[in-house]
């Protein structure tokens, strides 16, 4: 890799420069190339092309500009699963929409998202003050919902010689079907339906039975018009937007180097051990999020004592990303508390997955521990107890469910608890134990010996 | 890049070797955290959440990590704020450095009754402060999270995306990240794991600070004896930390006491072993405080004369029906039904052989827990226990309802249930043989566990 090399030893060469202070001119190129890259990653940038969601952007387009070109209205949903790019494509289209000087005088939009407005209450406030019609609607008292809404609308027919139109984009759209009664949905739907004022209503949510949850008079005012964005990427392309987000753009402020970058970019997709990466991510989940929570901390380490993305830390981030949690968790506990889980776990086999309570578990290890006692130290019952509690509050085991109504009203020892660590999980865990007794692991395999 | 970012440029590489002098064992965790934040005004991830066991370093280090970059952040525990209104509430008034105090008449940033709200005014916070760099919203104890209204954790994940500024809320929490998922699923952040100390991890932090007077070494050999007991049962690292403080003074008695040196290892060892043993029975279940550990430390008593305040709770001063009926509740709860002829009546049946073979596989009630049982099942043996004659009088009956409210009986079922409701016994087998051996009665004898 000669252009490697050679960026290497530049930056070496600079580094020895005793003149480098910590604003010199390398840190800052750093701190440039993250700068638009973490940008790129984290979402608050988007991509200037959009090339598998040609179809979805048009359909979406042309929605837009009829109504506030032809004071249509209309109504649609965007439907697919998280991190297929639903909110970067209508931001795409909005920014594309918003060009045309004609559009964007007699467009209005208003953002909803289900998860901030959570009742019809707020929405309406807040879609007074995105309307900035605060101080005409202050003081009045409406009867309805449909009142109000109809008073915001006829006051912004006022103001302007035309009907203005409105864009309603409602973020979490599912979430506003779970809203008493329905009543924005339905207020939004019967707007659209009864032209009064031009309004387009765009659904966004990443449920596909999205539909079934409306009411039938909301769903017979929905005009079912659906937008479909899965991620249909190919492996190939998946490379593509890995290759692309990480290659310089070519205004970037030092152009040697962003030249000696791009070149670097271009021979680690061709790198082995990046493709096998980008191929197990790939087969786990398409999404491009997924892809870029991959990239964000290779980028994040970029510096100058590490100036390039290497396949080296994207494994390291894999790594991370792919790390059983539980086994993490089982790492941390102590003898005692690995003693009751082999236990627990002894018991729910001899049961057949029946709950247990703390006294079972008690006389199982107290079975255990009379037989061989070499290493592994007696504890009291109440020492025990204290292991058992712990345990339970880091949610390795859980109250069994039927127990749950009547579950405070009886002793903790006779409480049905069931365990939530597989047996594969616990093998794995005691053999990577730090210093872990050898009884322990055996008592784990064959429950009989004990 | 405006004059002030390159103003705070921040060296993560020094910064981490100096905040991991502070906190030691935790230097990949600080310079994961401090290179995910990157320089100020940088766009960090939308959320970043931390999993470990209690006392890891969790909070410690991320308050060190956003206090060594000076960034703009607000550090609050979910314990502390549970509404959604207190919560935002609070945020707020870190973030704009505006909580309330005496000059401001004791009020808040701003009145916040919604995510809505707090979206808005989070957002005008940071127009009004000019702030360029990432504001950090730590949330302490998230898994607290779970359990307020459905849509705060979501929105928490997607903060900068709604609020469209750059904020970073990174959560910590004891329990993996796999319980928090619930609905349609959220936005996933950034995973980074704690893992917990190990042995010469917590040695070396521990023996980092010993007490004046005494060496490095000496406290760490001091601390090796106490791990040696306490280990297998916690790995703790506060826990551990305050047990060594704690007897500190009596493993150190030989020597003020001028009857050992402190290179004399064996001997100090052999002084302070059955010492810990029993503070692994009592201080560390917390039967005796702190400060009464101490107090017996100074005298010179023997240590089973040491009252333990919380097992002294088993003696309970009861009137006498009073007793008797727990007594006979006690029986219906851990005897079959079918065993009360046996147990209770004057002429009963002969014993079927078949039924005592058949008894052998049954699991013993002592480990299956109480049984519910009716009212009229209870009042039956009572009387049938009691040898004077009772008339069922109100005070009866107003007796076992006050047992239910002392926590010592439970009601089963639905508390509206007048007729002939059901009962459960909750006290331990080793609590109703005192009560028993205080109006002479012998209960094990009754006991189908024991026959």
């Amino acid at each position: 890799m000669p252009s490697k090399s050679k960026s290497r030893k530049s930056i070496s060469s600079k580094k020895s420069n005793p003149s480098t202070s910590l604003f010199g001119a390398e840190d800052e190129v750093y701190c440039e190339v993250q700068r638009i890259l973490r940008s790129r990653v984290c979402g608050s940038e988007l991509p200037t092309s959009l090339p598998n969601l040609q179809d979805q952007r048009k359909h979406l387009l042309n929605i837009i500009e009829r109504c506030a070109t032809q004071g249509e209205s209309n109504s649609a949903l965007v439907i697919g699963p998280r991190g297929s790019g639903k909110s970067m494509l209508l931001k795409h289209v909005l920014a594309e929409v918003m060009k045309d000087r004609k559009v964007s005088n007699n467009l209005l939009q208003v953002h909803l998202n289900g998860l901030l407005q959570t009742d019809d209450r707020i929405a309406i406030q807040e879609i007074t003050r995105q309307l900035k019609l605060e101080n005409v609607a202050e003081d009045k008292v409406f009867g309805s919902f449909a009142e109000n809404l109809a008073f915001l609308l006829e006051s912004l027919k006022k103001d302007s010689s035309g009907a203005q139109s409105i864009l309603f984009i409602v973020d979490e759209f599912d979430l506003f079907a779970h809203h008493k009664n329905q009543t924005l949905l339905y207020n939004l739907f019967d707007v659209c339906q009864s032209a009064q004022t031009p309004i387009t209503v765009i659904g966004v949510t990443c449920r596909l039975d999205v539909v079934e949850l409306l009411e039938k008079r909301v769903k017979s005012r929905f005009s079912h018009r659906q937008i479909h964005v899965f991620n249909t990427l190919t492996f190939e392309q998946y490379c593509n937007v890995f290759k692309e987000t990480l290659t310089l753009p070519s205004n970037f402020m030092d152009k040697m180097f962003a030249k000696e970058w791009n070149n670097h970019v271009k021979e680690l997709t061709g790198d082995c051990t990046v493709t096998e990466i980008l191929e197990k991510t790939y087969s786990l989940d398409k999404s491009i999020r997924s892809l870029y929570s991959l990239m964000l901390l290779p980028i994040a380490r970029i510096s100058a004592d590490r100036p390039t993305f290497e396949g080296q830390q994207l494994l390291e981030s894999r790594k991370l990303h792919s790390a059983d949690s539980k086994a993490a968790m089982l790492h941390g506990v102590s003898i005692l508390q690995l003693c009751l889980i082999i236990a627990m776990r002894h018991l729910t086999d001899l049961y057949e997955g029946d709950p247990f309570n703390f006294e079972m578990v008690y006389n199982e290890y107290q079975k255990f521990i009379q037989k061989k006692s070499h290493t592994v130290q007696q504890f009291d019952k109440s020492v025990v107890l204290k292991a058992f509690e712990h345990l339970v509050a880091l949610e390795l085991v859980k109250p069994a469910e039927h127990s749950t109504g009547s579950s405070t009203r009886t002793q903790k020892e006779y409480r049905a608890m069931s365990i939530l660590v597989t047996s594969s999980q616990l093998i794995e865990s005691l053999s990577s134990y730090p210093s872990c007794p050898s009884e322990l692991q055996h008592w784990a395999k064959n429950p009989m010996a004990s | 890049m405006a004059a002030k970012g390159k103003s705070r440029f921040i060296d993560v590489k020094a910064l981490a070797n100096e905040l991991e002098e502070e906190l030691p064992c935790r230097g990949r965790q600080i310079a994961l955290l401090l290179s995910l934040a990157g320089q100020p005004n940088h766009t960090t991830c939308p959320a970043v959440f931390v999993y470990g066991h209690s006392a890891t370093g969790k909070s410690a280090v991320a308050q060190s990590v956003l206090e060594s970059i000076s960034a703009p952040r607000a550090i609050v525990n979910c314990v502390e704020w549970q509404g959604q209104k207190q919560l935002f509430e609070e945020i707020l008034n870190q973030v704009a450095e505006a909580g309330p105090s005496p000059e401001n008449g004791f009020t808040q940033y701003a009145r916040c009754d919604n995510a809505n709200d707090f979206v808005r005014l989070l957002k005008g916070v940071v127009q009004e402060k000019e702030i360029e760099e990432t504001v950090y919203i730590v949330l302490d104890k998230a898994e607290r999270l779970r359990f307020m209204e459905g849509h705060i954790l979501p929105a928490f994940l997607r903060l900068s995306e709604l609020s469209q500024c750059n904020v970073c809320v990174i959560m910590l929490s004891q329990i993996v990240w796999e319980k928090f998922r619930c609905g349609t699923g959220y936005c996933e952040p950034v995973i980074i794991h704690f893992p917990d100390y190990t042995k010469n991890e917590i040695l070396e932090i521990i023996a980092s600070h010993p007490p004046a007077g005494y060496r490095c070494t000496f406290y760490a050999s001091y601390v090796n004896l106490l791990l040696s007991i306490f280990y297998m049962a916690c790995r703790d690292l506060n826990e551990i930390r305050h047990l060594a403080e704690l007897n500190f003074p009596k493993y150190i008695e030989p020597i003020t006491k001028g009857e050992a040196t402190v290179d004399d290892a064996h001997k100090l060892w052999r002084n302070i072993e059955p010492h810990l043993k029993k503070a692994l029975q009592t201080i560390y279940l917390r039967e005796v405080s702190s400060a009464q550990w101490e107090k017996y430390q100074q005298e010179v008593s023997g240590q089973a004369s040491l009252p333990n305040m919380l097992s002294a709770r088993a003696h309970v001063e009861l009137p006498f029906y009073s007793k008797f009926l727990l007594i006979a509740a006690y029986l219906a709860s851990y005897n079959p039904a079918r065993t009360d002829r046996r147990f209770f009546a004057k002429h009963h049946g002969k014993i079927k052989k078949t039924a005592r073979i058949s008894k052998k596989k049954e699991t013993s009630n002592q480990l299956l827990g109480p049984k519910a049982f009716p009212l009229d099942r209870l009042m039956a043996i009572f009387y049938s226990v009691v040898d004077a004659r009772v008339a069922p009088s109100a005070n009866i009956f107003s007796q076992i309802s006050s047992l239910v409210t002392l926590q010592l009986l439970s009601h089963v079922g639905h508390d509206d249930q007048l007729d002939v409701p059901k009962y459960k016994c909750t006290v331990s087998l080793d609590f109703i043989r005192s009560i028993a051996r205080t109006v002479n009665f012998d209960i094990i004898r009754y006991l189908y566990d024991f026959v």
